[in-house]
């Protein structure tokens, strides 16, 4: 039977979401989720260290999103860009911004790289 | 007798939910999408489907990674729009059919795919996007749906053969079942995309096209398609192309007739479109 996932051929600048990315990223992105209640999200809003301290993430992660670095929370922590773009929705991020920052562009420049940057 | 009557693959991009709520679909950027779904609306109003199945994926809109099931299908009157981290969108919620719904879990079981059954299930942007692409509503939409479920972003995954078979398990279904129903199938999903690491916004619309031509005339060759190989050509997300098989699956036997194609690859996902309906 072909592998469905080869770890002898890995791709490019990728993280397959498998058991290792789900469980390094299993409070990060849990954390996530639960921004998909609304008084969660006021709560974040209103006071991001106390949601951040009442998380359960540890110190490094509590970091990572005050640092809004999605770069690190994609590449290194396991995060999924389905959950963490809920972060980035209750912060004014899109899932655009989150994009350009993991390619290490400022967001003009990744548009510029789009066939039609007015769908967006 | 129930009777599966077309099948519609399309993509499910959430800023095209964004659009739509906005208004803002006849922007320049925009109308070439939008447009492509006229002729798919007029269509369907013809042919005037009882029911919806819509293979789509959760990307937490209700499921999170403490159970993620690898097949769900709705067993319900009624699915709730849901609230993805943006708040609830202005559409109605959807009505289902139960007694389908659970016809089709059972043929489904005893035909040895055991799925998760739920009783209660929010819908989101993987569901509701195809829906407003293919329907226009008012205070209530004019198919009841069958919401399914798959797993196309925690590996391990179905395989795409799997996903196949799943279509056609609920053709199967679909025709056991004793009440008059016409069916139509939406496989969502895709194409061409990843959202993650620096590879972000890679497409492949070389491979879309392909795809669009083979998902109607050489289904198989796409179920030998492995995850590696659809997330090397076509970036890590595009896995959820898969779910277009479990679309094509249910038709497989009948003799198609495309009813309409399009392509269009603005920012970072390929948004393909291609209805099939069954000559009779
Ligand atoms: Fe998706």
């Amino acid at each position: 039977m072909a592998k469905q996932v080869d770890s002898e051929r890995p791709i490019e600048d990728t993280k397959i979401f498998d058991a290792e990315q789900t469980r390094l990223g299993y409070r990060l992105n849990k954390f996530a989720m639960s921004l998909v209640k609304l008084a969660n999200r006021e709560a974040f809003l209103a006071d991001e260290d106390a949601a951040l301290t009442a998380s359960g993430l540890n110190d490094e992660e509590k970091q990572l999103i005050r640092d809004r670095d999605w770069r690190a929370i994609m590449d290194e922590h396991g995060g999924n860009i389905y959950m963490i773009m809920k972060i980035g929705a209750v912060i004014g991020e899109g899932l655009y911004q989150i994009g350009a920052h993991q390619r290490g562009q400022t967001y003009e420049e990744f548009l510029a790289t789009r066939n039609a940057a007015g769908a967006k | 007798m129930g009777k599966i009557i077309a099948g519609i693959g399309t993509s499910h991009v959430p800023s095209i939910g964004v659009v739509y709520d906005q208004g803002r679909t006849q922007e320049p950027a925009w109308k070439p999408l939008f447009d492509a779904y006229e002729p798919v609306k007029d269509w369907l109003k013809e042919i005037k489907p009882d029911v919806a199945i819509v293979v789509y994926n959760d990307h937490g809109g209700d499921f999170f990674f403490d159970k993620y099931p690898t097949f769900a299908v709705g067993a319900a009157d009624v699915y709730p729009v849901g609230d993805e981290g943006w708040g609830r969108r202005p559409l109605p919620d959807f009505t289902g059919d139960a007694d389908f719904s659970w016809h089709l879990c059972n043929e489904l079981v005893y035909n040895e795919f055991d799925i998760t059954v739920c009783q209660e299930m929010a819908v989101e942007h993987g569901f509701m996007v195809p829906m407003h692409l293919c329907w226009d509503h008012g205070s209530d939409w004019p198919v009841k749906v069958v919401p399914v479920a798959v797993n196309v972003i925690q590996h391990p995954l179905p395989t795409a053969l799997r996903c196949w078979k799943l279509g056609q398990a609920i053709r199967k279904a679909v025709e056991s079942y004793p009440k008059d129903t016409k069916v139509v199938i939406l496989g969502t999903g895709g194409m061409s995309h990843q959202l993650n690491g620096a590879r972000f916004g890679y497409l492949n619309s070389d491979f879309d096209r392909d795809f669009l031509d083979k998902i109607q005339n050489d289904p198989m060759a796409l179920t030998e398609l492995t995850h590696q190989q659809i997330m090397e050509d076509a970036g890590a997300e595009a896995v959820e192309l898969i779910m277009w098989l479990t679309m094509r699956g249910a038709l497989d036997g009948a003799p198609l007739r495309q009813v309409h194609r399009n392509y269009y690859a603005p920012m970072t996902t390929g948004m393909g479109l291609i209805a099939l309906e069954e000559a009779v």
